[in-house]
């Protein structure tokens, strides 16, 4: 069961020779932007999320850093990642960046779903679970270019974040933009969000952050979660943010090659035996007995059988 | 039941073996497909609603490579390739072409039938160790995703093939008549054996002098 209110671009599972849902002709597509340059880690993103979506994940430990709960779980879908880092000249910074799903433009995590209709990628960009129809098996997490979803022990089912797919509906923005104190993260069409990124790279730039740039990773087709990241040409010092993601060719392979061979290869084997067995017909026994009695019979102390069927 | 003209070919214990095979196999077989070709979901309903089969099929599955593994140790001195697999070989067209006559020299198992059971265990083994790896209830989280990318295409792989071939096995079993009477009476008519198995015939059936010494296969 998706949104009723939004086209489905894709769903998980299902071919494309009937169409899905697609009457609506004027939706946008949407995108959450991430200035990472003004982050101050108050966690109040997770905050709001758990808030929203009636998460309550157990309190975590102190693992030495200041990510908490230390990853992504079932039950928190987004995590703020600090990282240090001393630059060339021995100057350290703080990296800081809101984790979760990037709701990407080609889903990994969709790709590789084996049940129907349990991953939804909505005409404004959202790529949603729909949990009813989760069977619990992982292939999700192995479609993830970014190691986003979660399977949950209690119920067997993926979880990532919706990007509040539930409130953008409604012409909300997600809770965690709502609660930002600092303004690091904004939502709107992605076309805005896009222009504002640019106008803060060109802001960032001229502060003397060289490396400034927009994370819109062509290799999933773009993606409607975006970083502005000051070290754009690095991304992967914040916490191994991919530097170009893409659906592993294994899961392409797995998803695109072997599928198509595998079902050449019933076809070939069923049609093979079919006219094997059209031109050769059944391998019949003669069961009829020998003209002359044969030796090992008559030393076994047997006459020749005289049941024989087809006589 | 007038038994003079038959022999025992199959054991009660290895017809049990198999056919309790069989029955976890198809389930598992038919589940993993309605996964690997999603068109074909509904295959999966064999196991009751598809959380219910994904629950169901690793099981099911470990059952099925048990059963193998006691099938292995049963059946593996049959299985052992001899010299006289050649000639099999090199008739395998008069083999397929239905034309008999010629004594091909086969023992308990055809070379055909070797490479079935070496086949059907190699890809069991392969099934069963990524099939472990990516029990997402239970191991998957014990190995790094691109690993896990690997084990699922490998499991499909050995999937596809060990069906397949598996498909083969029924449609021999379906041609070559008395086979399938055979694997669940346990019993072939003599004429059969001479005409499928010549050399276990004469060798351990109904051997007509001495054997040399004991020879497999």
């Amino acid at each position: 069961m998706g949104m009723q209110s939004q086209d489905i671009i894709r769903r998980s599972a299902t071919n494309g020779l009937t169409p899905l849902p697609q009457a609506r002709s004027h939706e946008q597509e949407v995108a959450k932007l991430i200035d990472v340059s003004l982050c101050t880690g108050c966690k109040g993103c997770q905050v709001a999320c758990s808030e929203w979506n009636d998460l309550r994940d157990e309190v975590g430990h102190n693992v030495g850093v200041y990510d908490n709960p230390a990853n992504l779980t079932p039950e928190t879908w987004t995590v703020i990642r600090f990282d240090e880092r001393e630059d060339e000249a021995g100057k350290l910074e703080w990296l800081l960046r809101k984790e979760g799903c990037m709701h990407c433009a080609e889903p990994g995590c969709l790709k590789a779903c084996p049940s129907p209709g349990a991953i939804l990628q909505f005409a404004n960009g959202i790529v949603d679970f729909q949990s009813e129809q989760c069977i619990g098996c992982g292939y999700c997490v192995a479609g993830c270019p970014f190691d986003i979803p979660r399977i949950s022990k209690k119920d067997n089912r993926a979880y990532k974040c919706t990007l509040c797919a539930d409130r953008v509906a409604v012409g909300q923005e997600p809770a965690c933009v709502k609660t930002c104190p600092t303004g690091a993260i904004s939502f709107g069409s992605k076309a805005e969000m896009i222009d504002l990124a640019d106008t803060r790279v060109e802001e960032l730039k001229g502060r003397g952050h060289e490396g400034a740039g927009l994370y819109d990773p062509a290799g999933v087709g773009g993606t409607h979660v975006m970083y502005v990241l000051t070290h754009a040409d690095q991304p992967s010092l914040y916490h191994r943010l991919p530097d170009d993601p893409h659906i592993s060719p294994v899961v392409r392979g797995w998803k695109e090659w072997l599928k198509p061979v595998g079902a050449l290869g019933f076809i070939a084997t069923l049609a093979g035996a079919f006219a094997h067995y059209m031109g050769v017909g059944a391998n019949t026994t003669d069961e009829t007995p020998p003209a002359e009695p044969e030796k090992e019979l008559e030393d076994a102390g047997q006459g020749p059988n005289d049941n024989g069927r087809d006589a | 039941m007038d038994n003079s003209n038959l022999v025992l070919r199959t054991k009660l214990i290895d017809r049990l073996f198999h056919w309790s095979m069989v029955s976890c196999f198809m389930l598992v077989a038919l589940s993993g497909l309605s996964w690997f070709f999603p068109s074909l979901n509904w295959l999966g309903y064999v196991l009751g609603p598809p959380q219910l089969a994904r629950v169901l099929h690793p099981f099911l599955g470990i059952a099925v490579f048990g059963l193998l593994m006691c099938m292995f140790v049963r059946f593996v001195h049959h299985n052992l390739f001899v010299r006289t697999d050649l000639t099999w070989f090199k008739h395998i067209v008069d083999v397929l072409l239905n034309k008999h006559g010629q004594k091909l020299q086969i023992g308990k198992y055809n070379a055909g039938q070797k490479i079935l059971f070496w086949g059907i265990m190699s890809l069991i083994s392969l099934l069963f160790v990524s099939g472990l790896m990516i029990w997402r209830a239970y191991f998957a989280a014990l190995f790094p995703i691109p690993v896990l990318r690997l084990a699922l295409l490998a499991h499909s792989v050995a999937g596809l093939a060990l069906i397949l071939l598996v498909i083969g096995h029924i449609y021999m079993g379906i041609w070559v008549r008395g086979s399938i009477g055979g694997m669940i009476s346990g019993y072939v008519s003599r004429a059969w054996a001479r005409q499928h198995h010549d050399r276990w015939y004469e060798e351990e059936v109904a051997p007509t002098k001495p054997l040399p010494s004991k020879r497999h296969g």
